[in-house]
């Protein structure tokens, strides 16, 4: 056998964990999820063909146009808010601090907290009576000598998504880790240069880092607004799995979930799954076109 | 980092003595935000029912209740979800090491038509939603009677994670060639240049692999929700997230237990933190 052969053989080999991992895990359900998205569903017995009756459902479902306010509705919220968290901690990191390894864990740790033991967590901080979120804003009020009433956080519909952008701000830390290691290849001479201009410190972190943390910035918005697409776990365990108060916290994923294993409309599950995949497909092509002239103009190419 | 030590004083980004004052101020006001909740957790589950509900708040448990803790535990039968969780996690480590390793040597050692495609179709998966894949999986696991098992949670482990793949090849990149090429010459396999060479040179790589599968796992909740019937096989963080369903009340039961999940997780990442910080900045992985 020449060494070409026993390469490929070699190679095919070494990589078939990832190449049967492929077929079974994803080449076949997403083949089989785009069919039962055609179907009628419910695992128990055989799909039936039903051709865009799933799809058509959907178009008229309130609850498909709900849920997918809700997520947007998190998703324009919780993405920049936890970025430019994140972003403020890493460059307040980069400051050459005193213990570093101490802020950095502080600020890290609440991005691996078990999602359920964070979600019970902030269900308490969140109480309307007995809660520390609440205690603050009452004794805040005390302070000013003006009665402050918190609000109603998980329990309200109007505050129910606050609540969980909060709480998801809270376990920024993760991107904050990516945006340190950017900080640390933006080019000293740019800094340089900048000041010699006459650049502030507000120029130089606007019209320095910033561009040449471009790379980084497009890759966490990205990975944040697919994250927040397919938002679930403390949605389900703060509700139970209900979505409520008043349907406020049906998030896309939520909904979905509840078809497939609540109601067993497996196919109409699937349809919705293929809606999502549309949209992050389309939204993330837009998005790189959109940033690709961004990163033209910058010079971070 | 080390060779910007000298040039401090005339980096244009440090700030002044001011600007230090002001940055410590916002360290520490910002530190103080995001321990609050650790903070909180803590004190409630130390805490008796009714100096849960106390209005004014009791910032400091009077007296400290450690019973919480036991009784919290046995309230559900903890000690046998963890013996699950555990079980679920050695083997998606052990899984996610093996196979991932395999595919990045395959990968960037051997080579052969079709490995670029491999790599980029890999990465590629990393953009699908879960969802999609979600009720296909669930009906193939229902049709092998792998449903009410620990199998659909540690069996898809042994395939190869993308992400895992994403950050061994990188590593194993930068083992230079001439140690293989070396080993081929004294008629060493490729099975034993993989084994006995570059796996023990990149072991700082594995290990983060090992520590993000273990950690995944512990942390999984929709895999066990989805998979997991009945009780006797839930995982901590399913058992957690019912006994919140089911004695929702249980306000003080429900924090030590939340407590005592989250502790090993705060272990492990503070005898870690090398391994781990280097891990996520690699992948960008997000917790």
């Amino acid at each position: 056998m020449n060494a070409r052969r026993r390469n490929l053989r070699n190679g095919l080999i070494f990589c078939s964990p990832a190449i049967v991992g492929l077929a079974v895990f994803t080449v076949y359900p997403v083949l089989a999820s785009l069919y039962y998205s055609f179907c009628n569903y419910t695992v128990l017995k055989p799909a039936t063909f039903v051709g865009l009756a799933n799809y058509r459902a959907l178009i008229a479902d309130k609850f498909f146009y709900q849920s997918l306010y809700n997520t947007l509705y998190y998703a324009v919220l919780s993405v920049p808010l936890g970025m430019v968290t994140a972003f403020l901690l890493a460059v307040l990191l980069n400051a050459k601090v005193r213990g570093l390894a101490f802020f950095r864990t502080i600020f890290y740790l609440p991005s691996i907290v078990p999602v359920v033991a964070s979600s019970v967590l902030w269900l308490w901080l969140l109480n309307p009576d007995s809660g520390m979120v609440n205690a603050i804003i009452d004794a805040i009020g005390r302070m000013l000598g003006i009665p402050l009433q918190g609000p109603g956080w998980m329990q309200s519909p109007e505050w129910s998504k606050p609540s969980l952008v909060l709480m998801s701000t809270w376990g920024a830390g993760g991107w904050m880790v990516i945006f340190l290691a950017g900080l640390q290849d933006v080019p000293r001479e740019m800094y340089e240069a900048a000041a010699i201009d006459g650049a502030g410190r507000g120029g130089m972190l606007w019209h320095v880092t910033v561009p040449f943390m471009g790379r980084h910035i497009v890759f966490v918005t990205v990975m944040g607004l697919i994250g927040a697409s397919q938002f679930f776990a403390p949605a389900y365990v703060m509700t139970g799995g209900s979505g409520e108060p008043a349907g406020s916290t049906l998030f896309y994923s939520l909904y979905l979930f509840q078809q497939a294993f609540s109601y067993f409309q497996m196919g109409y599950a699937c349809a919705l799954a293929w809606v999502l995949f549309a949209v992050i497909f389309v939204g993330t092509l837009l998005f790189f076109k959109a940033t690709g002239r961004f990163a033209e103009a910058t010079g971070e190419g | 980092m080390k060779a910007d030590r000298g040039a401090v004083v005339s980096d244009p980004l440090q700030p002044g003595p001011a600007g230090r004052v002001l940055v410590y101020a916002l360290l520490f006001l910002f530190s103080a935000i995001f321990a609050a909740p650790f903070f909180w957790l803590v004190t409630s589950a130390v805490k008796r029912p009714e100096q849960l509900m106390a209005y004014p708040i009791q910032w400091i448990p009077d007296p400290v209740v450690w019973s919480n803790f036991r009784e919290g535990w046995s309230f559900r039968p903890f000690s046998l979800y963890l013996r699950n969780t555990l079980y679920v996690a050695v083997l998606s480590t052990i899984g996610s090491v093996l196979s991932s390793s395999l595919v990045a040597y395959g990968l960037t050692r051997i080579e052969w038509p079709g490995r670029r495609l491999l790599f980029v179709t890999l990465i590629g998966t990393m953009m699908l939603p879960g969802q999609v894949v979600m009720v296909p999986l669930f009906a193939l696991f229902v049709r092998l009677g792998w449903v009410d098992t620990f199998k659909p949670l540690w069996v898809p482990t042994f395939f190869a994670g993308a992400f895992y793949v994403y950050l061994l090849r990188g590593f194993f990149q930068a083992i230079p060639r001439d140690l293989s090429e070396a080993a081929t010459i004294d008629g060493a396999s490729e099975w034993v240049i993989y084994w006995r060479i570059v796996m023990p040179l990149a072991r700082p790589a594995l290990a983060t692999v090992g520590l993000f599968a273990f950690i995944g796992a512990w942390n999984d909740f929709v895999g066990p929700l989805i998979y997991i019937v009945n009780e006797n096989n839930y995982t901590l963080a399913l058992g957690l997230s019912m006994f919140r369903g089911q004695y929702g009340t249980y306000w003080h039961y429900l924090l030590a237990v939340s407590t005592l999940v989250t502790i090993p997780i705060v272990v492990l990442f503070f005898f870690t933190q090398r391994t781990f910080i280097q891990g996520i900045t690699m992948t960008g992985l997000k917790g």
